[in-house]
């Protein structure tokens, strides 16, 4: 009996990989990457300086982040078009904390918290508009694009109502309200590194951690794969979804307040179509928007080819409006390639069931 | 209605769990009708019945996957109160679904444990204690699956067995089978029967769904018997004869027929297929070599159980599926193999599929639209589409099939499931097909709806249409066929003119066994030329 059976699993290679050009296909985001730091490289000498590697590992850190969020919920087969109106309002939030405290009208006063305080209370902020997404996702049924699409717009609203649309120049703090350091999170460096770095590896490895190792990251991926499998297994699939919502919601609150904290400022606008950018980077990884396919590791990967592209295109002198052109063609390309390695998957499976028929005797 | 073949059992059997008078209302249609259904502790209980009697249902209810519209369901003096799955599983009521329900991107070990994962105390997954368990529990079951694969790398047999294992990682007292053997080979059911012994041996009660009679007579010790939502049989083993369940199965309604076979021999031949053969995305064979040829006129049945490559062969002849070898010819012209779907809507091929609400309607659109969605191109005009030509050939569809409707603008979903199948019936006709190919027609339709469409397909075949339907229902394929192609693992292993027809010899020939398919045409059954 256990013959019989023995010869399907032994599948040789850990990656599945049967052919050469589904190798490559395989690891299409590494090459990409190393395809263009060489290419910059040696266009623009000036790119490897370490001045400009700090500058593009500062901008992939925000694109991590984001993407690290939304890499949980496309895993779930959800998409979450939000985060970049959920990290400008919760900078907004943080500016306005910052600047102008918590106006308690019927004390008639205001109340300044301390930086660690307003970082942690907006990034719940963050963490909650996310699970209000997965909520009227799971148990409204509304369709995650609409739902999300209209928090973008929601979000974004609030992220002026803050203010009346003014921006918070100064967020630098006051040392008589015991404020200051706010910045601290997008300038100061640790060991010569950004902190926003830092951050960023903490937060990979935290997720990478989730995503294999919990309970509730197995479910994501089983989710995914299979939705009715997962709830005819007793998987509690609304709890699961909502919690990738509430991730995504964080990771779009640290991602805004360390653009704010960068910029030492925080204005409306900020972030504004970042949620592109996230989405990217995780198609640009390998995941599937279908669910059940992608790994942290990969949406890094996806973060540093974004990152890279747009900062080597402006030090090779490529125009402005050239840059987002590219930009949007690299995105397609990658889902076009996507769909190759399928094929060539495909194909060879037919292949081999045509060596499988000439072989008699030898079905399983 | 209930009858009761034989209740030697002098002392009442002890009863695992046991349902009374379960009813469950869909959307339009009843599913079960004041079900009773005894889980006899230890032992296989049997249930069985046609295509949309009921089996499936019933079984989901007593998984708590789907909740009666009335009716009680007891474990011992206990009343049960299901509303998920979750807490059925927390009884030790596990169920083996007949459609697959595993998630291809994660391993067998992780699939055997989800929704119930082994954690330790900071939340963590013990990778390594359910790989264990996992690899513990399929030697089990004699199989030597590796643990780590993904499931989307394994054949479909292997994909059952792990579907089972997941059911048994954990302690069931209560163990759901719903058609677990439909595509295992002999080797393999052998395998599983040993392991439903060891359950029994162990106190675990079974319950158990197949098509397969000749396995439910080796395996039950109970037998149930639904037919439309209603039972109305039981039986215990000893008694209970093939014969018998068949009777039981089909009712009354054997001696009616649909329609009448043909008078005229089939014109000239419309169709021909010679060694298609389609595979499947993971390298397996769904269709193995297939030939056949069907004439001007003919309506003809493809009988076979689940998974004999029914619905992949209309598949393939639409243009959904790519056959990787063979031909295909309509009147007498070859059809490249890749063709695209409108291409073979072209050439005049149609296709009403199995799934009415999901493939063969809108359903928020009004019968009009319904019947025009196929053929739009043919009303558009250089000012857009023409409304005359449009209303007039609505009218003639409803007139022809006797579509029961109040006025075409009405929503198709405000229909009668048999007046819907008209409707994507009426679809098809409008692209003028030279053959119009049925996937499970009467599928969720009553008798009475039955007959009246059979009727219309019969004016059709007069009219010089050929149709080809497949069915698992015995009564559709006895009454309704000029000719019946029985289909085994993706090959025909019979080609039954109307007058050989009989239940026995369709449940034969669609039971052929895997060993002597797999042969390679080392036997006679294989070799049988089908025409």
């Amino acid at each position: 009996m256990a013959q019989i059976l023995s010869a399907a699993p032994g599948k040789p290679a850990s990656l599945g990989v049967r052919s050469l050009p589904l190798l490559l296909l395989k690891l299409r985001a590494y090459l990409a990457l190393a395809v263009l730091v060489v290419l910059f490289s040696s266009i623009a000498p000036s790119f490897l300086s370490a001045r400009n590697l700090v500058i593009v590992a500062e901008q992939v850190a925000v694109f991590a982040i984001l993407g690290i969020g939304m890499t949980f919920v496309i895993l779930a087969a959800g998409i979450d078009l939000s985060v970049g109106a959920i990290a400008g309002l919760v900078a907004m939030v943080a500016g306005s904390l910052i600047a102008e405290g918590l106006r308690l009208p019927w004390l008639g006063v205001s109340a300044f918290g301390s930086i660690p305080l307003i970082c942690v209370a907006t990034l719940a902020l963050g963490t909650l508009v996310g699970a209000v997404n997965g909520w009227f996702i799971t148990r409204l049924k509304v369709t995650p694009f609409i739902m999300t699409l209209g928090m973008l717009y929601m979000a974004r609203g609030a992220a002026s109502l803050v203010s009346n649309g003014a921006t918070y120049g100064n967020l630098a703090g006051n040392p008589e309200l015991n404020n200051t350091g706010f910045l601290w999170l997008g300038t100061a460096r640790v060991l010569s590194v950004p902190v926003s770095i830092w951050l960023m590896i903490l937060l990979t490895l935290v997720a990478v951690y989730i995503s294999r190792k919990t309970v509730f990251g197995r479910q994501v991926f089983a989710i995914g794969g299979n939705e009715r499998a997962a709830e005819l297994s007793g998987v509690r699939v609304s709890r699961v979804k909502i919690g990738t919502y509430a991730i995504s919601g964080f990771c779009a609150a640290l991602a805004g307040l360390i653009i704010a904290s960068r910029l030492g400022a925080a204005n409306p606008a900020i972030a504004t179509s970042y949620e592109l950018n996230a989405i990217a980077v995780v198609v640009l990884g390998g995941a599937s928007l279908f669910g059940g396919v992608g790994t942290i590791g990969g949406t890094l990967i996806g973060a540093f080819v974004l990152g890279v592209l747009s900062n080597g295109m402006v030090l090779v002198g490529i125009s402005d409006f050239w840059q987002t052109v590219i930009t949007g063609a690299v995105i397609i390309l990658a889902v076009v390639v996507d769909q190759l390695q399928r094929r060539v998957e495909k194909s060879s499976a037919e292949r081999q069931a045509k060596a499988q028929e000439a072989l008699p005797g030898q079905q399983a | 209605m209930s009858r009761v073949a034989n209740s030697s059992a002098a002392s009442p059997p002890t009863l695992a769990m046991h349902a009374r008078r379960i009813t469950k209302v869909y959307q339009g249609t009843t599913a079960l009708k004041g079900v009773d259904f005894n889980v006899v502790h230890g032992q296989v209980n049997v249930l069985i019945g046609e295509n949309g009697a009921g089996k499936s249902t019933l079984m989901k209810v007593l998984a708590g996957i789907e909740q009666p519209t009335s009716g009680q369901l007891f474990r011992g003096e206990e009343q049960l109160h299901l509303s998920n799955p979750r807490q059925a599983m927390a009884l030790g009521i596990g169920i083996v679904h007949q459609e697959l329900n595993l998630c291809p991107n994660l391993s067998v070990a992780e699939n055997l444990f989800v929704g119930k994962e082994l954690r330790n105390r900071w939340g963590m997954v013990r990778h390594a204690e359910q790989r264990r368990r996992a690899r513990a529990t399929l030697a089990r079951m004699g199989q030597a699956v590796d643990v780590d694969a993904l499931v989307q790398d394994l054949s479909i047999g292997t994909r059952q067995i792990i579907e089972i294992a997941k059911v048994l990682v954990s302690d069931v007292q209560v163990l759901i089978l719903d058609e677990p053997t439909s595509s295992l080979s002999d080797a393999e059911v052998k395998v599983l029967f040993s392991l439903i012994g060891d359950l029994k041996r162990q106190g675990v009660s079974i319950i158990y769904i197949s098509h397969r009679l000749e396995e439910l007579i080796e395996i039950g010790d109970t037998f149930t018997v639904l037919r439309d939502g209603h039972l109305v049989g039981t039986g215990v083993k000893g008694s209970v004869t093939i014969a018998w369940l068949v009777e039981r199965m089909i009712g009354s309604s054997l001696a009616a027929q649909l329609r009448e076979g043909a008078a005229t021999p089939a014109g000239p031949p419309v169709l021909e297929v010679r060694d298609l053969t389609v595979a499947n995305e993971r390298g397996g064979l769904l269709l193995d070599k297939l030939s056949f040829s069907v004439g001007r006129g003919e309506v003809v049945a493809f009988y076979g159980l689940m998974g004999a490559g029914r619905t992949e062969l209309f598949e393939t002849l639409i243009g959904l599926r790519k056959a990787i070898g063979g031909h295909i010819a309509l009147t007498g012209v070859a059809l490249p193999l890749r063709q695209t779907i409108a291409e073979r809507i072209q050439a005049g091929i149609a296709l009403v599929p199995e799934d009415r609400q999901k493939l063969g309607l809108v359903t928020g659109a009004s019968v009009r639209d319904n019947l025009l969605l196929a053929n739009l191109k043919r009303y558009a005009r250089g000012h857009g589409l023409a409304p005359r030509p449009m209303e007039a050939d609505v009218a003639r569809m409803i007139e022809q099939l006797h579509i029961k409707t109040s006025n075409a603008g009405v929503a198709i979903s405000s229909l009668s499931g048999g007046n819907q199948q008209k409707v994507v019936v009426g679809k098809n006709l409008l692209t003028e097909p030279h053959i119009l190919l049925l996937d499970e027609p009467t599928r969720g339709i009553d008798i009475k709806a039955r007959r009246e469409l059979f009727e219309v397909l019969d004016g059709l075949a007069k009219a010089g249409l050929t149709i080809l339907y497949a069915s698992s229902d015995l009564t559709e394929i006895l009454g309704g066929a000029d000719r019946v192609l029985v289909m085994c693992q993706g090959r025909i292993t019979a080609n039954l003119p109307r007058e050989q027809l009989s239940e026995a010899s369709l449940v034969a020939w669609s039971q052929v066994t895997r060993q002597e398919v797999s042969a390679r045409g080392g036997t006679t059954l294989a070799q049988q030329e089908p025409l």
